[in-house]
């Protein structure tokens, strides 16, 4: 399943079905597709070594959350392949980002087209927030900070069973704002966890706007190697410079490529919403229309016809 | 005289661990305080130390469990739900981890004061989906505190005394069941944990003054055996006394409200425990007397229930011993 396309094109489709779903639900989480895009595509499309999926390409509705009297629960993590010693693994730790998570599943052929109208529709597994038993999703990562810490503890245990596949991280940057991704940092440091990997959605942006209005972070990578990691930082729309990035020697040590993003790129309109970009709601059907023909153009294709 | 047990737990642990190769001790900085000390330097390869950094120990051992590992959590009851408590959930309890969370210190067990002391964890603990809770009473039931907490399909939160620790029983921990240690049919008294031995201690002068006392221990918390309980309640005149080293709410005394009020039982209850107070740094004797967690809080209890003057005094409790477990008296003749 990898490599069947260019991943820049990938990455492109990505963005053309987060535009279109967005367009039609008036809203979404639009701008991550803007910063994103190459870091989901190049994961799924290049870096990750991934089974073929063990779910059916039509997700199921959900179907119950974790109990003893639940015996057939399951994650949504076969839309990644099955859990083998060779095969990596990977954390969505931002789980709003979903919709461009769902979106490069279908670019990649691991779920169908269908599985996105499913999308926040009640009774779907398909849901807004990631949940565990949504398509690709293997743990809840919902609540922001906890990715990284349940990465590095798989991480650990796969090292002692003598396994070969990675766990990679998909982050964002506003989750360094939290102490525990610090603690799990320094935790992957002190006990040598190295086959544990982050990319970083370094868009600058969370949910209340920009990032040094809401709370400065300062130097990030400075931080990152104080506290024992290995880190890269690389234009996050680049995919040359994510394919040297991984080759980063990181013995001993978690390695973290800090992705620099720009939450309009491909979507230049995007820029009238700075610095709220977090969640696009159209504004007015005025906006919606002048957005809607805007970004149809800069992505190459039709405006979505979404009056019916 | 009872038998004093040294550091139970310490041992339990290290043969249950050596036992299960998949078990691993995670510890934050309170290593010799968890009695996991002399494991840690005799079995380096199956110890983790986590640090001061309880959020990411949570997450964590939600990837070991992920991994296929029984990662058994050390530290103190408070630390493994005030601070963490969202990874708590979102790593652990949702998801159904096997993680052993092997709380030490429950309630007014330390002179820590507030910050040390878990005086509202069965209670956050029993709202929480997936979790098991378990409470141990005596140095037998921390000796089979691992197995039984191992057993379990999910998680599991265990009350674990530490340190000198009398030896009340003598059968394990049986996961589900209750004790029954008396079985007299005036007033049914309930208990877990240390607050156990107060009401031994409370017992033998009651009975003295002609009380029939009907006494449940209870070391499973979650899943609760409320039928057992509803047979226990029906064999009695009067009603129900709870004793708890935890708040009045959310603890047993409401378990046993509960389950209560859930069949319509019309009979009193008396719940004993931290009413609706922290606590604060002192040692135990002096904490369970001045809460009013100890067997002469019990009995003035009892006599509320029963609206009664039974003449016992302080001193009459002081004399009153628990016989050991293996003495003719037999503590669990039951």
């Amino acid at each position: 399943m990898q490599n069947q396309r260019r991943t820049e094109d990938v990455a492109l489709g990505i963005r053309r079905r987060v535009f279109e779903h967005a367009i039609r639900n008036n809203g979404g989480y639009l701008s991550q597709a803007c910063s994103a895009a190459e870091q989901l595509a190049w994961l799924y499309n290049e870096e990750l070594n991934l089974g073929e999926p063990t779910l059916p390409m039509i997700p199921k509705p959900f179907g119950g959350v974790p109990s003893a009297t639940n015996p057939d629960y399951h994650t949504g993590a076969g839309y990644n392949g099955p859990f083998e010693s060779q095969y990596d693994r990977l954390f969505i730790a931002p789980a709003h980002y979903a919709l461009n998570a769902y979106a490069t599943l279908i670019e990649v052929g691991r779920m169908a087209p269908e599985g996105l109208e499913m999308f926040n529709k009640d009774g779907s597994s398909v849901e807004m927030i990631g949940a565990e038993h949504s398509p690709g999703m293997e743990v809840h990562n919902g609540t922001l900070g906890i990715g990284l810490s349940t990465a590095a503890g798989l991480s650990w245990g796969r090292k002692q069973r003598k396994e070969t596949g990675r766990t990679w991280v998909f982050m964002s940057d506003g989750e360094v704002q939290e102490g525990q991704t610090w603690e799990a940092v320094q935790a992957c440091a002190h006990h040598g966890i190295d086959n544990v990997f982050a990319i970083m959605d370094v868009n600058d942006q969370q949910c209340d706007g920009a990032m040094s209005s809401v709370m400065e972070v300062g130097d990030i990578r400075a931080k990152f190697l104080a506290f024992g990691a290995a880190c890269v930082e690389i234009d996050g729309h680049d995919l040359s410079a994510m394919r040297d990035a991984v080759k980063e020697p990181h013995e001993g040590k978690p390695l973290i490529i800090l992705a620099r993003t720009n939450p309009f790129h491909t979507m230049s309109i995007l820029e009238e919403r700075f610095p709220r970009l977090h969640y696009v709601r159209f504004k007015s059907e005025d906006e919606r229309a002048r957005m809607n023909i805007s970004i149809a153009k800069d992505l190459g294709i039709d405006p979505i016809d979404y009056a019916h | 005289m009872v038998e004093m047990v040294t550091k139970p737990y310490a041992a339990a642990f290290e043969k249950h661990a050596l036992a299960n190769p998949d078990v691993l001790c995670l510890s934050a900085d309170l290593t010799s305080s968890c009695e996991i000390d002399k494991f840690r330097d005799r079995h380096p390869e199956q110890f983790l130390s986590m640090g001061m950094a309880e959020q990411n120990m949570m997450s964590f051992a939600g990837g070991l469990g992920l991994a296929g590992f029984r990662p058994f959590i050390h530290t103190f009851g408070v630390f493994m739900y005030r601070r963490p408590y969202d990874q708590l959930m979102a790593s652990i309890a949702y998801p159904r981890r096997k993680v052993r969370l092997m709380a030490f210190l429950p309630g007014i067990t330390t002179p820590g004061g507030m910050t040390h002391q878990s005086i509202e964890d069965i209670s956050v603990m029993r709202s929480i989906p997936n979790m098991t809770i378990l409470e141990t009473g005596d140095a037998t039931e921390v000796e089979s505190i691992c197995e039984a907490a191992d057993y379990i399909d999910g998680p599991v939160y265990c009350r674990v005394l530490r340190g000198s620790i009398p030896r009340l029983f003598d059968t394990p921990i049986e996961v589900g069941k209750m004790r029954e240690l008396a079985s007299g049919d005036d007033v049914l008294v309930v208990t877990a944990g240390i607050c156990t031995e107060e009401a031994m201690r409370a017992r033998s002068v009651l009975e003295k003054a002609g009380v029939g006392v009907r006494h449940l221990h209870l070391h499973t918390i979650k899943p609760f055996d409320s039928a057992a309980l509803l047979d226990h309640i029906g064999s009695v005149k009067h009603g129900v006394v709870t004793l708890e080293n935890h708040v009045t709410e959310g603890g047993i005394g409401s378990l046993v409200a509960e389950t209560m009020a859930d069949a319509g039982i019309g009979k009193r209850l008396v719940r004993l425990g931290l009413k609706d107070t922290y606590a604060h740094g002192g040692s135990r004797a002096y904490l369970m007397r001045y809460y009013g967690l100890d067997a002469i809080a019990l009995v003035r209890g009892i006599e509320d229930l029963m609206k009664a003057d039974f003449n016992i005094s302080e001193e009459d409790l002081e004399t009153a011993r628990v016989e050991a477990v293996h003495s003719l008296a037999k503590a669990e003749g039951l």
